[in-house]
Protein backbone atom coordinates (compact mmCIF):
# COMPACT_ATOMS: atom_id res chain seq x y z
CA UNK A 1 0.00 0.00 0.00
CA UNK A 2 2.54 2.39 -1.19
CA UNK A 3 2.10 6.41 -1.60
CA UNK A 4 1.89 5.59 -5.41
CA UNK A 5 -1.66 3.95 -4.95
CA UNK A 6 -3.15 6.65 -3.11
CA UNK A 7 -1.84 9.25 -5.61
CA UNK A 8 -3.04 7.02 -8.57
CA UNK A 9 -6.53 6.55 -6.59
CA UNK A 10 -7.01 10.69 -5.89
CA UNK A 11 -5.81 11.53 -9.67
CA UNK A 12 -8.61 9.34 -11.24
CA UNK A 13 -11.24 10.96 -9.67
CA UNK A 14 -10.01 14.29 -11.34
CA UNK A 15 -10.24 13.73 -15.45
CA UNK A 16 -10.36 9.44 -16.69
CA UNK A 17 -13.00 9.42 -14.16
CA UNK A 18 -14.58 12.87 -13.61
CA UNK A 19 -17.96 12.07 -12.00
CA UNK A 20 -19.82 14.57 -13.86
CA UNK A 21 -18.30 15.19 -17.38
CA UNK A 22 -17.27 11.72 -18.26
CA UNK A 23 -19.66 9.56 -15.64
CA UNK A 24 -22.42 11.79 -15.88
CA UNK A 25 -23.58 11.24 -12.29
CA UNK A 26 -24.86 14.00 -10.30
CA UNK A 27 -26.44 15.51 -12.69
CA UNK A 28 -29.16 17.18 -10.59
CA UNK A 29 -27.51 19.68 -8.05
CA UNK A 30 -24.55 19.91 -10.94
CA UNK A 31 -26.84 21.71 -12.93
CA UNK A 32 -29.17 23.06 -10.50
CA UNK A 33 -27.15 25.02 -8.12
CA UNK A 34 -24.22 26.00 -10.71
CA UNK A 35 -25.55 29.72 -10.61
CA UNK A 36 -22.86 30.92 -8.49
CA UNK A 37 -19.44 30.39 -7.67
CA UNK A 38 -20.72 30.41 -4.10
CA UNK A 39 -22.91 27.73 -4.38
CA UNK A 40 -20.59 25.75 -6.23
CA UNK A 41 -18.53 25.80 -3.45
CA UNK A 42 -21.10 24.86 -0.61
CA UNK A 43 -22.41 22.35 -2.03
CA UNK A 44 -18.42 21.08 -2.70
CA UNK A 45 -18.45 21.54 0.85
CA UNK A 46 -21.32 19.52 1.41
CA UNK A 47 -20.46 16.80 -0.89
CA UNK A 48 -17.12 16.65 0.70
CA UNK A 49 -18.33 15.90 4.32
CA UNK A 50 -20.71 13.22 3.18
CA UNK A 51 -18.57 11.27 0.81
CA UNK A 52 -15.28 11.50 2.70
CA UNK A 53 -17.29 10.15 5.90
CA UNK A 54 -19.34 7.86 4.52
CA UNK A 55 -16.40 6.39 2.35
CA UNK A 56 -14.92 5.96 5.83
CA UNK A 57 -17.30 4.39 7.61
CA UNK A 58 -18.24 2.04 5.01
CA UNK A 59 -14.56 0.89 4.35
CA UNK A 60 -14.79 0.26 8.11
CA UNK A 61 -17.18 -1.83 8.30
CA UNK A 62 -17.10 -3.87 4.91
CA UNK A 63 -15.98 -6.89 6.31
CA UNK A 64 -19.34 -6.93 8.96
CA UNK A 65 -21.80 -5.93 6.57
CA UNK A 66 -23.97 -9.09 4.52
CA UNK A 67 -23.90 -8.84 1.56
CA UNK A 68 -27.60 -8.88 1.04
CA UNK A 69 -28.39 -6.01 3.06
CA UNK A 70 -25.75 -3.59 2.29
CA UNK A 71 -27.62 -1.06 -0.11
CA UNK A 72 -30.09 -0.30 2.97
CA UNK A 73 -27.63 0.27 5.58
CA UNK A 74 -25.11 2.09 2.90
CA UNK A 75 -28.71 4.28 2.48
CA UNK A 76 -29.02 4.24 6.15
CA UNK A 77 -25.32 5.96 7.04
CA UNK A 78 -25.69 8.43 3.97
CA UNK A 79 -29.00 9.62 5.02
CA UNK A 80 -27.60 10.29 8.48
CA UNK A 81 -24.43 12.25 7.35
CA UNK A 82 -26.49 14.39 5.20
CA UNK A 83 -28.94 15.21 8.21
CA UNK A 84 -25.74 16.42 10.09
CA UNK A 85 -24.33 18.46 7.26
CA UNK A 86 -28.16 20.13 6.98
CA UNK A 87 -28.04 20.61 10.62
CA UNK A 88 -24.67 22.15 10.47
CA UNK A 89 -25.35 24.05 7.49
CA UNK A 90 -28.72 25.50 8.67
CA UNK A 91 -27.11 26.64 12.08
CA UNK A 92 -23.62 28.13 10.26
CA UNK A 93 -23.84 28.75 6.77
CA UNK A 94 -27.79 29.69 6.81
CA UNK A 95 -27.50 32.00 3.34
CA UNK A 96 -25.72 28.74 1.63
CA UNK A 97 -28.48 26.07 3.14
CA UNK A 98 -31.33 28.75 1.67
CA UNK A 99 -29.32 28.73 -1.65
CA UNK A 100 -28.87 25.29 -1.69
CA UNK A 101 -32.63 24.65 -0.41
CA UNK A 102 -33.83 21.06 -1.61
CA UNK A 103 -30.55 19.70 -3.11
CA UNK A 104 -29.15 19.86 0.35
CA UNK A 105 -31.00 16.82 1.15
CA UNK A 106 -30.94 15.35 -2.28
CA UNK A 107 -27.57 14.64 -1.62
CA UNK A 108 -28.66 11.38 -0.55
CA UNK A 109 -29.95 10.12 -3.60
CA UNK A 110 -26.96 11.35 -5.15
CA UNK A 111 -25.24 8.93 -7.29
CA UNK A 112 -21.74 10.03 -6.62
CA UNK A 113 -21.90 8.97 -3.00
CA UNK A 114 -23.64 5.22 -3.58
CA UNK A 115 -21.98 4.79 -5.95
CA UNK A 116 -18.59 5.16 -4.55
CA UNK A 117 -19.66 3.67 -1.66
CA UNK A 118 -20.81 0.45 -3.94
CA UNK A 119 -18.22 0.41 -6.53
CA UNK A 120 -15.02 1.31 -4.47
CA UNK A 121 -15.32 1.77 -0.66
CA UNK A 122 -17.01 -2.03 -0.26
CA UNK A 123 -14.22 -3.36 -1.23
CA UNK A 124 -11.20 -1.13 -0.48
CA UNK A 125 -8.98 -0.15 2.77
CA UNK A 126 -10.33 2.81 4.71
CA UNK A 127 -6.34 4.65 3.07
CA UNK A 128 -7.52 4.02 -0.48
CA UNK A 129 -11.38 5.28 0.27
CA UNK A 130 -9.84 8.61 1.62
CA UNK A 131 -8.01 9.02 -1.79
CA UNK A 132 -11.14 8.27 -3.87
CA UNK A 133 -13.45 10.37 -1.89
CA UNK A 134 -11.18 13.38 -2.36
CA UNK A 135 -10.64 12.45 -5.83
CA UNK A 136 -13.68 11.94 -6.62
CA UNK A 137 -14.44 15.36 -4.53
CA UNK A 138 -12.52 17.60 -6.39
CA UNK A 139 -13.27 16.59 -9.52
CA UNK A 140 -17.10 17.58 -8.90
CA UNK A 141 -15.50 20.56 -7.77
CA UNK A 142 -14.00 21.35 -11.06
CA UNK A 143 -17.12 20.49 -13.01
CA UNK A 144 -19.23 22.72 -10.60
CA UNK A 145 -16.49 25.85 -10.42
CA UNK A 146 -16.35 25.67 -14.40
CA UNK A 147 -19.92 25.50 -15.24
CA UNK A 148 -21.21 27.98 -12.37
CA UNK A 149 -17.85 30.57 -13.53
CA UNK A 150 -19.54 30.51 -17.35
CA UNK A 151 -22.83 30.72 -16.10
CA UNK A 152 -21.92 33.86 -13.43
CA UNK A 153 -20.37 35.46 -15.88
CA UNK A 154 -22.46 35.38 -18.67
CA UNK A 155 -25.45 35.62 -16.81
CA UNK A 156 -24.79 38.92 -14.63
CA UNK A 157 -21.81 40.29 -16.39
CA UNK A 158 -19.80 40.79 -13.64
CA UNK A 159 -17.70 37.84 -11.02
CA UNK A 160 -18.42 38.13 -7.25
CA UNK A 161 -17.01 35.74 -5.08
CA UNK A 162 -18.52 35.72 -1.00
CA UNK A 163 -19.73 39.32 -1.64
CA UNK A 164 -16.44 40.39 -3.01
CA UNK A 165 -16.48 42.00 -6.46
CA UNK A 166 -13.41 40.89 -8.48
CA UNK A 167 -14.69 42.08 -11.92
CA UNK A 168 -16.88 43.42 -14.46
CA UNK A 169 -17.29 42.92 -18.07
CA UNK A 170 -17.93 46.25 -20.33
CA UNK A 171 -20.75 45.50 -22.68
CA UNK A 172 -22.00 42.39 -20.11
CA UNK A 173 -22.31 44.18 -17.51
CA UNK A 174 -25.58 46.26 -18.46
CA UNK A 175 -26.46 43.60 -20.66
CA UNK A 176 -26.34 40.26 -19.19
CA UNK A 177 -27.29 37.27 -20.96
CA UNK A 178 -29.90 36.02 -18.71
CA UNK A 179 -31.14 32.80 -20.24
CA UNK A 180 -27.51 31.94 -18.70
CA UNK A 181 -28.70 32.24 -15.12
CA UNK A 182 -32.05 30.40 -15.89
CA UNK A 183 -32.10 26.61 -16.05
CA UNK A 184 -32.02 26.04 -19.67
CA UNK A 185 -28.58 27.79 -19.34
CA UNK A 186 -27.41 24.96 -17.62
CA UNK A 187 -28.04 22.18 -20.05
CA UNK A 188 -26.37 24.64 -22.71
CA UNK A 189 -23.43 25.19 -20.78
CA UNK A 190 -22.68 21.60 -19.70
CA UNK A 191 -23.71 19.92 -23.03
CA UNK A 192 -21.42 22.57 -25.35
CA UNK A 193 -18.58 21.43 -23.01
CA UNK A 194 -19.00 18.05 -22.42
CA UNK A 195 -18.80 18.59 -26.36
CA UNK A 196 -15.60 20.66 -26.60
CA UNK A 197 -13.38 18.07 -24.61
CA UNK A 198 -14.44 15.45 -26.75
CA UNK A 199 -13.35 17.55 -29.44
CA UNK A 200 -10.02 18.07 -28.26
CA UNK A 201 -9.57 14.76 -26.68
CA UNK A 202 -8.86 15.54 -23.32
CA UNK A 203 -12.61 12.75 -22.78
CA UNK A 204 -13.62 9.77 -24.54
CA UNK A 205 -16.92 10.06 -26.62
CA UNK A 206 -19.21 7.65 -27.32
CA UNK B 1 -59.93 23.24 -5.57
CA UNK B 2 -58.50 26.53 -7.59
CA UNK B 3 -55.38 26.35 -5.45
CA UNK B 4 -55.29 22.62 -6.47
CA UNK B 5 -55.19 23.17 -9.97
CA UNK B 6 -52.89 25.97 -9.54
CA UNK B 7 -50.50 23.26 -7.87
CA UNK B 8 -50.98 20.87 -10.72
CA UNK B 9 -50.24 23.12 -13.64
CA UNK B 10 -47.60 24.54 -11.63
CA UNK B 11 -46.03 21.05 -11.46
CA UNK B 12 -46.47 19.96 -15.10
CA UNK B 13 -46.14 23.23 -17.22
CA UNK B 14 -43.78 26.09 -15.29
CA UNK B 15 -41.84 24.48 -12.60
CA UNK B 16 -41.57 20.79 -14.61
CA UNK B 17 -39.71 18.37 -12.79
CA UNK B 18 -36.67 18.18 -15.39
CA UNK B 19 -36.81 21.10 -17.40
CA UNK B 20 -36.41 24.15 -14.53
CA UNK B 21 -36.46 22.10 -11.46
CA UNK B 22 -33.80 19.79 -12.03
CA UNK B 23 -34.81 16.50 -10.53
CA UNK B 24 -34.96 13.27 -12.33
CA UNK B 25 -31.98 13.66 -14.92
CA UNK B 26 -30.27 10.58 -14.41
CA UNK B 27 -33.28 8.68 -15.94
CA UNK B 28 -33.75 11.51 -18.51
CA UNK B 29 -30.94 11.42 -19.89
CA UNK B 30 -30.14 7.41 -19.31
CA UNK B 31 -33.62 6.07 -20.63
CA UNK B 32 -34.91 8.56 -22.58
CA UNK B 33 -33.40 6.34 -26.09
CA UNK B 34 -36.65 4.67 -26.90
CA UNK B 35 -40.41 5.72 -26.36
CA UNK B 36 -41.80 2.96 -25.10
CA UNK B 37 -39.10 2.21 -22.24
CA UNK B 38 -39.69 6.28 -21.20
CA UNK B 39 -43.09 6.00 -20.96
CA UNK B 40 -42.98 2.91 -18.80
CA UNK B 41 -40.51 4.93 -16.51
CA UNK B 42 -42.13 7.93 -16.23
CA UNK B 43 -45.51 6.09 -15.11
CA UNK B 44 -43.58 4.12 -12.59
CA UNK B 45 -42.13 7.24 -11.29
CA UNK B 46 -45.27 8.97 -11.29
CA UNK B 47 -47.16 5.48 -8.79
CA UNK B 48 -44.91 5.87 -6.22
CA UNK B 49 -44.20 9.56 -6.46
CA UNK B 50 -47.65 9.56 -5.30
CA UNK B 51 -47.90 6.96 -3.05
CA UNK B 52 -44.57 7.92 -0.93
CA UNK B 53 -46.09 10.85 -1.13
CA UNK B 54 -49.15 10.06 0.93
CA UNK B 55 -47.06 8.26 3.23
CA UNK B 56 -44.34 10.83 3.84
CA UNK B 57 -47.43 13.41 4.65
CA UNK B 58 -48.92 10.88 7.49
CA UNK B 59 -45.82 10.18 8.88
CA UNK B 60 -44.48 13.65 8.82
CA UNK B 61 -48.09 15.10 10.40
CA UNK B 62 -48.85 12.39 12.69
CA UNK B 63 -45.52 10.83 13.72
CA UNK B 64 -42.70 14.00 13.39
CA UNK B 65 -43.83 16.69 13.93
CA UNK B 66 -46.36 15.57 17.12
CA UNK B 67 -42.63 14.17 18.30
CA UNK B 68 -40.45 17.27 17.28
CA UNK B 69 -38.36 15.01 15.17
CA UNK B 70 -38.65 16.81 12.16
CA UNK B 71 -34.66 17.28 11.67
CA UNK B 72 -35.18 12.99 11.14
CA UNK B 73 -37.08 13.57 7.84
CA UNK B 74 -34.35 12.78 5.36
CA UNK B 75 -33.49 9.05 7.10
CA UNK B 76 -37.32 8.50 7.55
CA UNK B 77 -38.25 9.57 3.97
CA UNK B 78 -35.44 7.81 2.22
CA UNK B 79 -36.21 4.58 4.33
CA UNK B 80 -40.32 4.84 3.71
CA UNK B 81 -39.48 5.40 -0.07
CA UNK B 82 -37.02 2.46 -0.76
CA UNK B 83 -39.71 0.68 1.55
CA UNK B 84 -42.42 1.61 -0.44
CA UNK B 85 -40.46 0.59 -3.98
CA UNK B 86 -39.63 -2.81 -2.39
CA UNK B 87 -43.55 -3.49 -1.17
CA UNK B 88 -44.71 -2.22 -4.61
CA UNK B 89 -42.44 -4.48 -6.84
CA UNK B 90 -43.46 -7.66 -4.47
CA UNK B 91 -47.23 -6.66 -5.42
CA UNK B 92 -47.29 -6.02 -9.04
CA UNK B 93 -44.94 -9.21 -9.29
CA UNK B 94 -47.74 -11.42 -7.25
CA UNK B 95 -50.23 -9.53 -9.56
CA UNK B 96 -49.61 -8.43 -12.48
CA UNK B 97 -46.69 -10.10 -14.14
CA UNK B 98 -46.97 -8.27 -17.79
CA UNK B 99 -46.24 -4.92 -16.10
CA UNK B 100 -43.81 -6.60 -13.72
CA UNK B 101 -41.77 -7.45 -16.52
CA UNK B 102 -42.50 -4.10 -18.62
CA UNK B 103 -41.28 -2.06 -15.15
CA UNK B 104 -38.42 -4.41 -15.36
CA UNK B 105 -35.13 -2.39 -13.90
CA UNK B 106 -36.80 0.51 -13.48
CA UNK B 107 -38.81 0.01 -10.38
CA UNK B 108 -35.76 -1.03 -8.40
CA UNK B 109 -33.78 2.02 -9.65
CA UNK B 110 -36.70 4.55 -8.49
CA UNK B 111 -35.44 4.53 -5.19
CA UNK B 112 -32.45 6.49 -5.75
CA UNK B 113 -34.63 8.84 -8.33
CA UNK B 114 -34.20 12.57 -7.10
CA UNK B 115 -37.46 13.35 -8.51
CA UNK B 116 -39.34 10.53 -5.51
CA UNK B 117 -37.37 12.03 -2.53
CA UNK B 118 -37.70 15.75 -4.26
CA UNK B 119 -41.64 15.46 -4.02
CA UNK B 120 -41.70 14.92 -0.46
CA UNK B 121 -39.21 17.66 0.64
CA UNK B 122 -41.01 20.36 -1.60
CA UNK B 123 -44.33 18.67 0.21
CA UNK B 124 -42.90 19.09 3.41
CA UNK B 125 -41.08 22.54 3.06
CA UNK B 126 -44.00 24.10 0.78
CA UNK B 127 -46.22 22.67 3.70
CA UNK B 128 -48.88 21.29 1.53
CA UNK B 129 -52.00 19.52 2.89
CA UNK B 130 -52.83 15.89 2.15
CA UNK B 131 -54.46 16.35 -1.19
CA UNK B 132 -52.06 18.98 -2.16
CA UNK B 133 -48.91 16.72 -1.80
CA UNK B 134 -50.88 14.03 -3.67
CA UNK B 135 -51.73 16.64 -6.88
CA UNK B 136 -48.49 18.39 -6.80
CA UNK B 137 -46.77 14.56 -7.18
CA UNK B 138 -49.46 13.72 -10.01
CA UNK B 139 -48.82 17.03 -11.66
CA UNK B 140 -45.04 16.67 -10.78
CA UNK B 141 -45.11 12.70 -12.07
CA UNK B 142 -46.90 13.67 -15.38
CA UNK B 143 -44.67 16.62 -16.16
CA UNK B 144 -41.72 14.19 -15.87
CA UNK B 145 -43.07 11.65 -17.95
CA UNK B 146 -44.33 13.57 -20.70
CA UNK B 147 -40.89 15.50 -21.04
CA UNK B 148 -39.51 12.17 -21.13
CA UNK B 149 -41.64 10.99 -23.59
CA UNK B 150 -40.53 14.45 -26.03
CA UNK B 151 -36.87 13.84 -25.66
CA UNK B 152 -37.39 10.48 -26.35
CA UNK B 153 -39.07 11.03 -29.58
CA UNK B 154 -36.37 13.98 -30.81
CA UNK B 155 -33.11 11.17 -29.89
CA UNK B 156 -34.81 8.42 -31.89
CA UNK B 157 -34.73 10.88 -34.49
CA UNK B 158 -31.70 12.14 -34.02
CA UNK B 159 -30.35 8.65 -33.97
CA UNK B 160 -30.42 9.38 -37.93
CA UNK B 161 -29.63 13.29 -38.23
CA UNK B 162 -25.93 13.73 -39.04
CA UNK B 163 -24.68 15.30 -35.91
CA UNK B 164 -20.85 16.02 -35.32
CA UNK B 165 -18.84 13.25 -33.75
CA UNK B 166 -18.02 15.04 -31.23
CA UNK B 167 -21.43 16.19 -29.72
CA UNK B 168 -22.78 12.68 -30.40
CA UNK B 169 -24.85 11.35 -27.36
CA UNK B 170 -25.28 13.44 -24.15
CA UNK B 171 -24.05 16.71 -25.44
CA UNK B 172 -26.50 17.07 -28.07
CA UNK B 173 -29.29 15.69 -25.34
CA UNK B 174 -28.03 18.60 -23.48
CA UNK B 175 -28.42 21.22 -26.02
CA UNK B 176 -31.93 19.71 -26.70
CA UNK B 177 -32.72 20.22 -23.59
CA UNK B 178 -31.87 23.50 -23.01
CA UNK B 179 -34.60 24.44 -26.18
CA UNK B 180 -36.87 22.25 -24.92
CA UNK B 181 -36.85 24.54 -21.85
CA UNK B 182 -36.82 27.55 -23.65
CA UNK B 183 -39.80 26.32 -25.28
CA UNK B 184 -41.49 25.68 -21.77
CA UNK B 185 -40.83 29.24 -20.66
CA UNK B 186 -43.71 29.84 -22.98
CA UNK B 187 -46.11 28.56 -19.94
CA UNK B 188 -44.72 31.23 -17.78
CA UNK B 189 -47.49 33.04 -16.88
CA UNK B 190 -50.51 30.74 -16.98
CA UNK B 191 -51.05 30.42 -13.38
Amino acid sequence: MGKGKFAKEFAKGLILSNPVFVLALGLCPTLAISTSIDNALGMTLAVLIVLLGSNIIIAAIRKYVPNITRIPIFIVIIATLVTVVNLIFHAYLPDTYEALGIFLPLIVVNCIILGRAEAFASKHSVIHSIADALGITIGFMLALLMISFIRQVLGTGSLSVFGIDLFTLPILGEHPIAIFILPYGAFLVIGLLMGLFRRTGVMKGE
Amino acid sequence: MSELVAIFLGMVLINNFILVRFLGLCPFFGVSKQLGSAISMGIAVTFVMAIASLATWLIRNYILIPLDIEYMHIVIFILVIATLVQIIELFIKKTNLGLYFSFGIYLPLITTNCSVLGITLINATQDYSLSGSIVAALGGGLGFTLVLAMMSGIREKLELADTPKSMKGLPIAFIIAALLGLAFLGFGGIV
